[in-house]
């Protein structure tokens, strides 16, 4: 299934754009795309630990993944 | 009666806005704070702070702080007003206002406030130096 992937601040640096499609796994969860994205941007290893949201909201581990969700990645965030 | 307002703004923050919003004939009292861009970091002249914000979602959680702190706190209104670009020395990236009838729970809000705002609510600054510049609070 296909999943929509959003970076911000320093991850999107890392990729090197801020918006992405890909496909993974059916019944993949939030465990399962964090191992799968670091294994694809092996730089995000050197930040902080990241969040995730799943269409605008912050997601544990074991949250599962529908087709065409929004998933962002959340680096620390330091607003304010 | 709406009782919150929460913004994300590219230009600049009007005070008077958030102050009017929350400001209640029932109310003994507003309580504010003012975020201001600070000119240096670990002693590090800094130039200016770029703020970058996933602008749904952080408008989704401003609100549901606003909506936290009303439970927790006897408070009448609130408003949060967040800014996003380039700023300056001395510009204003936010403003939280607090309406309440005693003292006591409007400061105690507002400081909830702004402590949680800056833990969840997905915005990002950078910080522009002389020699380079360091998003904050994403190295180890």
């Amino acid at each position: 299934m296909n999943i929509e992937i959003l970076f911000f601040g320093i991850t999107a640096d890392f990729v090197g754009k801020s918006k992405l499609e890909i496909k993974i796994p059916k019944n993949s969860t939030v465990a399962d795309f964090k191992e799968l994205i670091v294994t694809d941007y092996p730089n995000l290893k050197n930040i902080n630990e990241f969040a995730i949201a799943v269409n605008e909201d912050y997601a544990e581990d074991s949250v599962k993944l529908n087709p065409n969700d929004v998933v962002a990645i959340i680096p620390p965030v330091s607003g304010g | 009666m709406e009782r919150i307002s929460v913004k994300i703004v590219e230009d600049k923050l009007n005070f008077e806005k958030c102050y009017n919003f929350v400001a209640q004939n029932s109310c003994g009292g507003i309580a504010s704070f003012i975020g201001t861009v600070r000119n240096q970091t670990k002693n590090k002249a800094v130039s200016q702070l770029e703020f970058t914000g996933y602008k749904a979602m952080a408008i989704k959680e401003m609100k549901k702080i606003c909506e936290l702190a009303i439970s927790k706190f006897d408070i009448e209104k609130i408003a949060v007003h967040h800014a996003l670009g380039m700023l300056k020395v001395s510009e204003i990236p936010v403003i939280i206002t607090v309406s309440s009838a005693h003292r006591n729970a409007a400061f105690d809000a507002c400081k909830f406030t702004i402590d949680t705002l800056k833990e969840t609510v997905p915005i990002w600054k950078k910080e522009y130096f002389e020699d380079g510049e360091v998003w904050v609070n994403a190295h180890p």
